[in-house]
């Protein structure tokens, strides 16, 4: 069952998020999919994560496509123009990549190469109005036609908890009106400041319009847990949740960080208008099976 | 023309103030005909393109891209954000409000997003700004917006109404009624 499918069949999914190597090579990508197919409905290749230079993702996204697992390829607008994103909508579909998750990406600044030009030609609504232009009217922004136009289901990102917090859900309602129908949220450790998020967006609708995915990561150990507090951008780790995983002893944080996210994906499941969630695991996809089976959500697939 | 790098600014000009003064230059008649005659003269275009960048410049920290979306972002210019986002603010927004590039610095959309509401302008944000004409940069706005050069630089999507076109918004913050 497709993603698309599982979405609009109203039974709950479940994506994954994975990183394409750093090399010329799709074998680690064909060895991930083999653990993840079983799992996950469709996982997400990423896009120069971070912006550090790794394999294409609309290759990571073929070669997930060939291990038998669903792509959703990311794109981000940090290294392209409208030229080359239109153009790689075009290859994505001609290839039968479906799934495309838009967002602005990560400044240059944090990557590898903080010395390369930020392009940012467009920002991620725009992407998003562009692709869906070029679906439904079946031409390019210069108006020039496509034969045949692009099959695409267009995917957004939002942030819940980042400031301004009043806006958050607006603005994953101009999302929506740019052309997103499915949106996976970054990490969610506050429940708390997303069921606030959830009560706003179902105050405007929008999960009846868009499914919501809502993002859930596993720490693996307590430099990942400083890191991801510290370094990365965006994120909120509340208090409780830090103080817990350092109070288990370090070699039993990735199973204590493993058991948080089994109880998030639970919380998460429980609220009105989450449609599923997003693992994000890349690096760590050996998790997934673990936390998925002790949320659950297994069974719950299996009975919807 | 500018080219340095986008950096956040804050708005040196009050909130009120500045959309005060919107209402002064917006597009009327008598306007339009000064614009024409300053577009005309190989001498009055470079100096009134450059008191606008002076001015611009020290008040709202302006790159000239030439079309301007102050007056409907809390007049805090979006083309100082590091991505250069028209459409609000990324992701990375910390939880103090500060820039992901520019830590110290407040994120331009979230100093957008209070001088907006606070002036019970906030639905401005909602707006979908188009992609820019990159040709335009160095260009003076005012002369643009006069011209009505600059109506189709944001649109009111079609979630707002349950249409599903694409309905052009004429400018609807600008006349302050």
């Amino acid at each position: 069952m497709s993603l698309r499918d599982r979405l609009t069949s109203g039974s709950f999914a479940v994506t994954a998020e994975i990183s394409p190597p750093r090399g010329a090579s799709t074998d680690p990508i064909a060895a991930t999919a083999a653990l993840l197919r079983d799992w996950v409905d469709a996982v997400n290749v990423t896009d120069n994560q971070g912006s550090n230079v790794r394999l294409a993702s609309w290759a990571g996204s073929l070669a997930a496509l060939h291990a038998g697992l669903e792509p959703v390829m990311q794109m981000t607008c940090r290294d392209r123009n409208r030229i080359a994103l239109q153009s790689d909508l075009l290859g994505a579909s001609a290839l039968g990549i479906r799934n495309i998750l838009v967002m602005t990406g990560d400044h240059p600044k944090f990557g590898d190469h903080p010395e390369a030009k930020p392009v940012f030609d467009l920002d991620s609504v725009q992407l998003l109005w562009t692709l869906r232009h070029m679906r439904d009217q079946g031409a390019v922004l210069s108006g020039r036609a496509l034969k045949p136009p692009p099959d695409c289901f267009l995917g957004a990102v939002e942030n819940p908890s980042a400031p301004p917090a009043e806006f958050r859900a607006d603005r994953l309602g101009k999302k929506i009106d740019a052309g997103a129908q499915f949106v996976q949220t970054q990490f969610v450790f506050d429940v708390a400041a997303f069921a606030r998020w959830m009560s706003r967006v179902r105050d405007l609708g929008l999960h009846q319009r868009c499914y919501i995915l809502a993002g859930v990561g596993a720490v693996r150990s307590r430099n990942a847990l400083d890191f991801m507090r510290d370094k990365v951008p965006g994120v909120h780790v509340p208090d409780d949740v830090y103080r817990r995983l350092r109070a288990v002893p370090a070699d039993q944080t990735a199973a204590e960080g493993a058991r948080l996210a089994a109880e998030t994906v639970q919380q998460l499941s429980a609220i009105d208008g989450v449609a599923g969630v997003h693992l994000l695991v890349a690096g760590n996809e050996q998790a997934v099976p673990g936390i998925l089976d002790e949320a659950g959500v297994r069974a719950v697939r299996d009975g919807g | 023309m500018t080219t340095r790098p986008p950096v956040p600014a804050h708005p040196r000009l009050g909130t009120r103030l500045a959309y005060r003064l919107q209402r002064v230059l917006r597009p009327r008649p008598g306007l339009r005909w000064l614009g024409a005659r300053i577009e005309a003269s190989g001498l009055a275009r470079p100096l009134f393109t450059t008191t606008e960048r002076l001015t611009k410049e020290t008040l709202f920290g302006c790159r000239m891209c030439g079309q301007c979306a102050l007056p409907v972002t809390g007049y805090v210019c979006p083309m100082g954000c590091p991505k250069e986002l028209r459409n609000g603010p990324c992701g990375g927004v910390g939880a103090d409000g500060g820039c992901e590039v520019y830590p110290q610095m407040r994120c331009v959309w979230v100093e957008a997003y209070e001088r907006a509401a606070s002036q019970g302008r906030a639905a401005d944000l909602r707006l979908l700004h188009l992609p820019i004409d990159h040709r335009r940069w160095g260009e003076s706005s005012w002369l643009n917006y006069w011209q009505g050069r600059d109506e189709a630089l944001w649109i009111r999507e079609a979630g707002d109404t349950g249409d599903d076109r694409h309905v052009p918004h004429h400018q609807p913050a600008l006349g302050g009624s």
